[in-house]
């Protein structure tokens, strides 16, 4: 993997504009040559690189577990569906709610439960993913369709043209996701993001340097829910279908791997993650009923090989790397 | 009036009472050091003045303004900094991150940051030298210079500083040591936590001896390292 990367080196030498200006083009002109069935490929990718930034946010910069991250998928989901189905609000109208429902249910669940520590905090999220899973199984007030979901959803419409051909679905999903990278890296430079960043390496002394840490923490469930909710949203506009099965434990699951898979805080992790996780279990269909080995497999080799993910962000691979050598070097390097 | 005024403080720790209604001052423009045996409050003390730990009763006053009960991260905005124990740096964030990090509460306030930072390579020139290097890649006393040096980055009135001798060389102690005074002299009250009792007496201007989360004895520095007791039981002389 590093011989490849000392492979690329002249690459970078490419400004990165340049860089970031191919790669857009590149994006918009894939999908012309291809059929419907690729396109809506390269639709699911894009929307899971959207799912795994979002949950970035609160598992890569701030540094907590949360393995019930589709439950707010399937809120966003849920929201911009009934909004539409009961009240006549077009998709496109519904999105600020389907953002903001989201990112209230994210305030309301974790505002008691942060002050748990990881592996709590994990279990409280996976617990919620269910609760979730289950209310909207259950119909709740008999608005959620029950197990069979809401179905025949108004297509969206942006000035007049219906939105039903995977193409345009793509080139939304595509918008949406340059915007949310552009976000993530201001995210990642502003105040906020150095707040996360200390919160995550050490909560005490964050606190002591004068960062509210719960208000920290809390931003980023709520950020990366909203987030998450807006991948909702995208989802019900193309498939005007949905079901509970969107808050599974699988599909938390699945980001979760995208995440850790691709590099935990690294934004060119999410895409390589959703490759790994999303993409190439689709292409190899045939081999679907293996995409479980697949995923334990692959979990179990990158553990031992590569542990800060595939694509990592610099500082994570520093803290899991530079650890080993520092255990290494301790011997020789007394104190002063 | 004092700057800092602890009264009948007590602090638990789960089910152990820790400070047992300890009774403190410390004036502007002051060195004040706490010592003590291992476990008599003197940590527990700093980390109650700084937020970290509520105490169950007393008040803490810090200009004027009751102190106990706030949020520890509100209280850094007040002007208290505390160096904590066993230099928790970052170790993986350069040194200028690492300082960064200490002016969190001024904000975007570019100017006042870039001046502490000048001020406090002014203070450790050897910070600037390293400044991007990582903090874990430092020695035991550059990282002690580190936690100082990010504390003072928040401009605090009350610097307070938890055991920063505490696995050094002898020689690096006098070091830090003789930058507390001149941290001093730059117009910071200090509060100074050590078990190298000597050594923390010689550079204040009062002290404290604490034990089983009592002040046992108070006064001028120099009578303290005077006293009998305190000679006997904190200075290893017959």
């Amino acid at each position: 993997m590093d011989k490849i990367r000392d492979g690329l080196a002249p690459l970078r030498k490419v400004p990165a504009l340049w860089w970031q200006v191919g790669l857009l083009a590149a994006a918009i002109l894939v999908p012309i040559p291809l059929g419907d069935y690729y396109r809506s490929v390269l639709w699911r990718t894009a929307l899971y690189i959207i799912l795994g930034l979002s949950l970035n946010i609160i598992v890569g910069y701030a540094g907590m577990f949360q393995l019930g991250h589709a439950a707010f998928y399937a809120l966003g989901a849920y929201t911009a569906a009934i909004l539409n189905l009961y009240l006549g609000v077009p998709l496109l109208l519904s999105l600020p709610l389907s953002i903001i429902i989201p990112g209230l249910f994210a305030y309301i669940i974790t505002r008691p439960i942060l002050h748990l520590r990881g592996d709590y905090l994990c279990i409280v999220t996976i617990a919620f993913g269910e609760v979730v899973r289950l209310v909207l199984v259950n119909n709740l007030f008999g608005i959620t369709g029950g197990a069979n979901g809401l179905s025949s959803i108004d297509r969206p419409e942006l000035f007049g043209l219906v939105l039903r051909a995977p193409i345009y679905h793509y080139y939304v999903v595509l918008f949406f996701l340059v915007l949310t990278i552009f976000a993530m890296r201001r995210l990642e430079h502003s105040r906020l993001g150095r707040a996360w960043m200390y919160v995550r390496e050490d909560q005490v002394a964050a606190e002591a340097m004068g960062i509210d840490t719960t208000h920290a923490k809390l931003l980023a469930f709520v950020l990366g829910s909203s987030w998450a909710g807006l991948a909702g949203w995208l989802y019900a506009g193309k498939l005007t279908v949905i079901s509970p099965d969107l808050s599974k434990f699988l599909e938390s699951v699945i980001m979760f791997c995208i995440v850790v898979l691709g590099g935990t805080g690294s934004i060119p992790g999410a895409f390589v993650g959703t490759l790994g996780m999303v993409t190439l279990p689709e292409l190899f269909r045939p081999l679907k009923a293996w995409r479980d080995a697949w995923v334990g497999v692959s979990m179990v080799v990158m553990m031992v090989l590569r542990p800060e993910g595939l694509w990592p962000s610099r500082r994570v691979q520093m803290e899991i790397r530079g650890e080993k050598e520092e255990a290494l070097a301790a011997p020789v390097n007394p104190a002063g | 009036m004092a700057l800092l005024k602890i009264e009948n403080l007590h602090t638990y720790y789960g089910h152990v009472h820790a400070l047992k209604g300890v009774d403190l001052e410390v004036e502007e423009g002051e060195i004040v050091s706490l010592i003590g045996a291992n476990g008599a409050g003197k940590t527990t003390t700093l980390r109650t003045i700084s937020g970290l730990i509520r105490p169950v009763q007393g008040t803490i006053t810090f200009d004027g303004q009751t102190i106990s009960g706030v949020p520890a991260h509100q209280i850094v905005g007040k002007g208290v900094s505390q160096v904590p124990e066993g230099r928790q740096i970052f170790s993986t964030l350069t040194v200028t991150e690492n300082l960064n990090m200490g002016a969190y509460t001024l904000g975007g306030d570019k100017e006042a940051i870039e001046q502490n930072r000048r001020r406090v390579y002014d203070l450790f020139p050897r910070l600037e030298e390293r400044k991007n290097q990582l903090g874990g890649t430092l020695s035991g006393g550059e990282q002690q210079m580190l936690t100082i040096a990010r504390a003072l980055m928040a401009q605090p009135r009350l610097l307070m500083l938890d055991e920063p001798s505490l696995g050094l060389a002898p020689l690096l102690v006098k070091t830090i040591f003789e930058t507390v005074r001149e941290i001093n002299a730059h117009g910071v009250t200090i509060l100074l936590v050590e078990q190298n009792a000597r050594a923390a007496l010689k550079v204040a201007h009062r002290g404290y001896v604490l034990e089983t989360g009592h002040v046992v004895l108070s006064g001028p520095a120099r009578g303290l390292l005077q006293d009998e007791r305190v000679r006997k039981a904190y200075l290893g002389e017959k």
